[in-house]
């Protein structure tokens, strides 16, 4: 390619990368202003003090707990039963896959709002109370079609003679399930997990319809528009990125060029 | 005798691993959502309740048609554009990562997922004091004599940037790109290299090489991306609601407006059907016949 095309495709790259990492780089430069008044979005300083006190803002840290444990059950359930789905829609003829399938990959076609909307009328429908239990079904339901889908796609990654051997060399098959293809599914599960897991973490309108009293940390956030914006979220936000750095490093580490 | 006793545990089983996820699917998904149909066609029995009575009452439709459809189209509107913009930036940079990025191509598509792994609403937090009144964008704005033009071109409204359609777009467009790369490399990653050489043996130059074979390969790409980044931003709540007006709300603003303040179950069960309805037309468009199975989803 010439050198002009060269230069405007490094040129168009850098914009790109420059408009997902802005207000990433305000969030961490942001969590060492000494804000005036109760608004942290104008620069007033350099402190170190937030990072001193990441979990001052009590009302915050209760929601950032919250959706932990909101993320990591739904997340669990998720792939729990998808995983299970998977397996059978792997290894087994089923009648009515296509349907099945089908029924997976529809939530996936809707907006967020449309599924929201079904769900409270459900809920209010059955006069069932929403709290963490209304909650925690409509996560893992969403999550649910995610984690069948990429499970069911590593399950057909797999040679399925390997459990044929272990089941002719006398294993029963709940054994050489549990000794040959749940060892190979290991990687695939954990990241279905933590797929859900940010799925979850991250729900902002499902959960502003079926979360009644309870607050995540994104309803949090979205009260903190019009109550304050504490320095304490871009702390806490800051160190949720660089945990989520850390274990995207470890997915993306160089390989050899996948296309030569 | 043995094949005997196998037979029904090797019918059941598939059904059995099955249940539940079907339980989850159909009760809490299929059910609520066919629930929409009646729902949408009810009335509500007081003023002020909640309940509704099946009345077959189809001026539901008509009336959130005629007050709610400038939203409708300005959702989509700004869902078309957000996309449009987002596909210009992108392209160039699939084509980078897939033919310059060698074996540094998964740490260069993890860096542009990174960003999303952080809330969207911390984002949002984060746009707002860019582009506040006193932010740093709109003092540069200034400073480079550039309010003029910008004005011109509807960007700046009123001597602001926050509150304005070019924010919300703003918004959406970050928020889809990630959406749209992803599918795009992993077309690109499957064109063959040999390819590209071969066209070069055949005199082709770099910009027929890119006519002939390299676009024309990744459009299942184009197309996945398309309905990947589409779905969210046409049903999104918080890029109108917090980098937004009064002005700029979208179509999902207005039907948690209907369900949650005005209460008006019916017409928000309509409105959220005719979304529906419009995206899977769009979803049925795009794919002309493919399965979804086909496309290049990451």
């Amino acid at each position: 390619m010439s050198r002009l095309g060269s230069l405007m495709l490094a040129l168009g790259s850098a914009l790109v990368y420059g408009l997902l990492y802005a207000p990433i780089a305000v969030m961490v430069l942001f969590s060492f202003n000494a804000p005036r008044g109760r608004f942290n979005l104008l620069w007033q300083g350099f402190t170190l003090e937030n990072w001193r006190h990441p979990l001052r803002d009590a009302a915050l840290t209760q929601a950032f707990l919250t959706s932990l444990a909101l993320a990591l059950a739904a997340a669990l359930l998720a792939v729990l039963l998808g995983g299970l789905m998977a397996l059978a829609l792997a290894r087994a003829r089923v009648r009515g896959r296509r349907g099945i399938e089908l029924l997976l990959a529809l939530p996936l076609t809707n907006p967020e709002i449309v599924l929201a909307a079904a769900l409270l009328n459900l809920f209010v429908g059955l006069n069932l109370p929403r709290g963490p239990l209304t909650l925690l079904l409509s996560h893992s339901l969403f999550c649910l079609s995610y984690a069948a889908l990429t499970l069911k796609a590593r399950l057909a990654g797999f040679d399925p003679t390997l459990e044929l051997a272990a089941q002719d060399l006398g294993a029963p098959p709940l054994e050489a399930f549990r000794r040959v293809t749940l060892p190979l599914l290991a990687p695939g599960l954990f990241a279905a997990v933590l797929l859900c897991f940010s799925l979850s973490f991250d729900d902002y309108v499902i959960s502003s319809f079926t979360a009644g009293e309870t607050v995540t940390l994104p309803l949090y956030l979205a009260g903190a528009f019009q109550r304050e914006i504490s320095p304490q979220i871009q702390v806490l936000s800051t160190l949720v990125l660089l945990v989520s750095a850390a274990l995207l490093l470890l997915a993306c580490r160089p390989q050899e060029d996948p296309s030569r | 005798m043995r094949r005997a006793r196998r037979q029904p545990w090797r019918r059941w089983w598939p059904w059995a691993l099955l249940a539940p996820g079907l339980l989850w699917l159909i009760g809490l998904y299929g059910l609520p959502l066919l629930a929409l149909v009646p729902l949408s066609l009810s009335e509500p029995v007081s003023r002020f309740g909640l309940e509704t009575v099946f009345t077959f009452h189809w001026s539901n439709y008509r009336e959130v048609l005629q007050s709610h459809g400038p939203i409708l189209l300005r959702s989509f509107g700004y869902a078309l554009l957000a996309t449009g913009i987002g596909l210009v930036l992108a392209y160039p940079l699939a084509l980078a990562i897939r033919f310059r990025g060698g074996r540094w191509q998964p740490l260069l598509i993890g860096l542009v997922v990174l960003p999303s792994l952080s809330s969207y609403l911390v984002r949002a937090i984060s746009w707002t004091s860019l582009l506040g009144d006193s932010g740093p964008v709109l003092a540069l704005v200034h400073r480079l004599g550039l309010s003029g033009l910008l004005t011109t071109l509807g960007v700046l409204q009123d001597g602001r940037l926050l509150n304005t359609p070019a924010s919300v777009i703003l918004g959406l467009t970050t928020n889809l790109l990630p959406f749209l790369l992803l599918p795009l490399v992993v077309a690109l990653q499957r064109i063959d290299k040999r390819l590209l050489e071969a066209a070069a043996d055949l005199h082709a130059g770099p910009l027929r090489c890119f006519t002939q074979v390299v676009w024309p390969l990744s459009r299942p790409g184009l197309v996945a991306g398309l309905l990947l980044s589409l779905i969210p931003a046409a049903g999104d709540v918080v890029n109108p609601q917090f980098l937004g007006g009064p002005n700029q709300r979208m179509i999902a603003n207005t039907i948690e407006n209907l369900l949650l303040v005005q209460l008006q179950a019916p017409r928000a069960a309509a409105l959220t059907l005719v979304l529906m309805a419009l995206i899977s037309l769009a979803v049925v468009l795009q794919l002309r016949g493919r399965g979804l199975e086909e496309l290049p989803l990451p």
